[in-house]
């Protein structure tokens, strides 16, 4: 029964693209948020999220109309936002966590700047709504074409990272050998940088800003709990994505009666934080349930001595 | 500047200089994504408030918002401890699903109730002259004005009280525990402060803007400074001087007040960051030009002190045949010579170059040989 119901939600014209869609997305985040969390920056998503703001009026300011350039815009900020945090930590004793938030903090606020602007003195700019961008549109507006920019970009920055997966893992676990080696480490992070910006943009109207930074964090650390490997880390935080995406959004359905409608940034991440949480108890070897059973007898307690 | 501009004006510098103080310590524990995380929260604890009291009005919604920030830095500690994630993994894990909660219950239960989103996620600092006005003789102070210059004075007197033990767990917690301070302890009465702090801003200047309060001021002065109490002062200054900068320029552009105040931080620590002296980009990128202008004379030096006496100087200290043999284009060669002379390191004895007594001494020093 439940089944039933389950797959004719899925076959539902208005729900498909939109399940698709997000778990492209998640599938996406999830390949890509793996690096960041390895490399303990798992909160650049959240800073390139924010950041993305100014980006998306500046592109309307200059003429931008269509989605693509929008997202475009936040695009390029996001990745502004990124360098000036990396060089401000190179040339000075800044903290790399500091000169995040503070990058974080200050693209937003000007952002709204140039968004307060734009719905004063730009006729028609009143349909950029910034809460589109803080909480994500409702999903139920997204229609099959919104598809392919998600499915699109988001191939191009999986394939990136498969191109360059060597390079990649290396500047992660040893960025001084990858630099003796030769290799043009900061162009490297630069790009890794702008594949997280990449995955972020394209779900910013889906999901929104402070949810989307969840998408890269979450199923990445609940991969992590199941390998050691990074490419079985990746290829298990894709697909946890993935599912986040898909069953988020049919939960988002189910919850929406004709008293309110649920948007599906929400469930999609507490679907994500939900996996994350199920991988911390029960993945062997590692899970606490697992633990628990380990620590009896604690390796480390005193053996007994023979009299 | 009106009576008007005046009153927001007020508000928004008591916003910054009450930030600026717990900021220094959230900058200088690698703290600040903590802060960013716990003001993200704020909502969750508002909203699940709302649930239990269903009263717009009531201060049980601040209570509930600052305790959610505690938790959330419980929680996250939680998480690290297991040992399955690392810090940053675990604040992103915590406060997107709790933000997550708060939107869902918002959006299932409380599609009625008036929670206007971009008064609560951008602040309303430029409406502060609705607020009720509290007396004191014949001046009043806005209520939201009084309760951040409250805020500030209770960041004042703590750090007053605690500096000695929150300047030694900051810089050394090893030894801050041995000697029995407590870590725990102070770091969750200062997260308790960050908590309280962002919660009395929230009205003001909502919660992502905060971060921009709590951390750029600190960090500007981070750069200017090596002593903890220079800092405190000159991140309230700078707080407090970009507020009042921040919020005339939003008067004039006639656009949103805490944003311009945050774009004005970011300007002020790109300026800071560019000039100051000692540390800025500018200094740092002088102070290498000079010591490759040093180098060079040295390597000069070593050059002709090498070949000082032998055969071989007859062409190797030729001025005009140096770029052969030190691989310099001949118009570096000429700058480098030039340098030379006008230091007294080297003399010219027609087509040859020689050292003088100070240039021979800089070869030595630095080839590692006693002076002779």
């Amino acid at each position: 029964m439940f089944a039933d119901s389950l797959l004719s939600l899925i076959l539902d014209p208005a729900v498909r693209p939109v399940a698709l869609g997000t778990a492209a997305l998640g599938a996406v985040t999830g390949a890509v948020g793996t690096f960041a969390v390895v490399r303990r920056q798992s909160l650049q998503g959240d800073a390139v999220s924010h950041a993305a703001l100014p980006g998306v009026a500046l592109a309307y300011l200059l003429g931008g109309r269509s989605e693509v350039v929008l997202v475009l815009g936040a695009a390029v900020t996001g990745w502004v936002a990124m360098a000036l945090v990396s060089g401000v930590v190179r040339r000075s004793r800044v903290p790399f966590d500091a000169a995040l938030a503070a990058a974080l903090a200050v693209f937003f606020g000007l952002g709204l700047v140039l968004l307060t602007y734009l719905n004063k003195h730009v006729p028609g700019a009143a349909t950029v709504r910034p809460q589109n961008y803080l909480f994500g549109q409702d999903a139920a507006l997204m229609r099959a074409s919104d598809l392919w920019p998600v499915l699109g970009l988001g191939g191009g920055a999986v394939l990136a990272v498969l191109l360059f997966w060597k390079e990649f893992k290396l500047l992660s676990f040893d960025p001084d050998f990858a630099a003796s080696l030769g290799l043009p480490t900061r162009r490297l992070d630069l790009a890794l940088t702008g594949l997280v910006v990449l995955a972020v943009v394209l779900g910013l109207q889906t999901v929104g800003v402070v949810l989307m930074s969840a998408l890269i964090v979450a199923p990445a650390v609940a991969a992590r709990q199941w390998s050691d490997r990074l490419g079985r880390v990746a290829v298990i935080a894709a697909v946890f994505g993935a599912v986040s995406g898909l069953a988020g959004t049919l939960l988002s359905h189910v919850l929406s009666g004709e008293r309110a409608t649920v948007p599906t940034g929400p469930t999609i991440v507490l679907v994500a934080t939900g996996i994350a949480l199920v991988s911390m108890l029960v993945a062997p070897r590692r899970g606490l349930v697992w633990r628990l059973r380990l620590t009896r007898p604690t390796p480390l307690a005193p053996s007994p001595t023979p009299p | 500047m009106n009576a008007v501009q005046f009153e927001v004006v007020l508000l928004v510098v008591a916003v910054a200089a009450a930030c600026a103080v717990p900021g220094v310590y959230l900058v200088l524990r690698r703290l600040a994504l903590v802060g960013d995380a716990i003001s993200h929260v704020l909502l969750f604890g508002i909203v699940v408030a709302y649930f239990l009291v269903r009263d717009l009005d009531s201060p049980w919604l601040m209570a509930g918002a600052a305790l959610s920030g505690v938790l959330t830095v419980a929680l996250v500690e939680l998480l690290q401890r297991t040992g399955l994630m690392k810090e940053d993994a675990a604040i992103g894990l915590v406060f997107p699903a709790l933000f997550a909660a708060g939107t869902l219950l918002a959006s299932m239960y409380f599609r009625q109730t008036h929670l206007d989103v971009d008064q609560v996620l951008l602040g309303s600092a430029e409406q502060v002259y609705q607020t009720q006005r509290v007396y004191f003789g014949s001046v009043y102070v806005r209520q939201p004005t009084l309760i951040m210059i409250g805020m500030f004075a209770v960041n004042v007197g703590l750090v007053a009280v605690f500096y000695k033990e929150l300047k030694l767990s900051t810089f050394d917690p090893a030894l801050a525990a041995a000697l029995g301070f407590l870590p725990g302890v102070l770091h969750y009465g200062l997260m308790t402060a960050v908590s309280l702090t962002t919660v009395a801003a929230f009205d003001a200047v909502g919660p992502v803007l905060v971060v921009a309060f709590l951390v750029v001021p600190a960090m500007t002065a981070y750069l200017l400074t090596d002593r903890l109490s220079r800092m405190l002062v000159l991140s309230v200054l700078i707080g407090a001087a970009a507020a009042v900068a921040g919020v005339m320029l939003a008067f004039r552009l006639d656009t949103n007040t805490a944003g311009t105040v945050a774009a004005v931080l970011g300007l002020v620590f790109g300026v800071v960051f560019l000039l100051a002296p000692g540390r800025g980009l500018l200094s740092q990128v002088l102070r290498r030009w000079r010591q490759r202008r040093e180098f060079h004379v040295t390597m000069l030096a070593i050059h002709l002190h090498q070949h000082e006496g032998t055969p071989a100087e007859a062409d190797e200290a030729r001025a005009d045949g140096l770029h052969r043999h030190l691989y310099w284009t001949p118009a570096e060669v000429a700058g480098v010579v030039a340098r030379a002379e006008r230091g007294g390191v080297v003399t010219r004895a027609g087509e040859l170059l020689k050292l003088t007594d100070e240039g021979r001494r800089r070869a030595r020093e630095v080839l590692g040989e006693r002076p002779a």
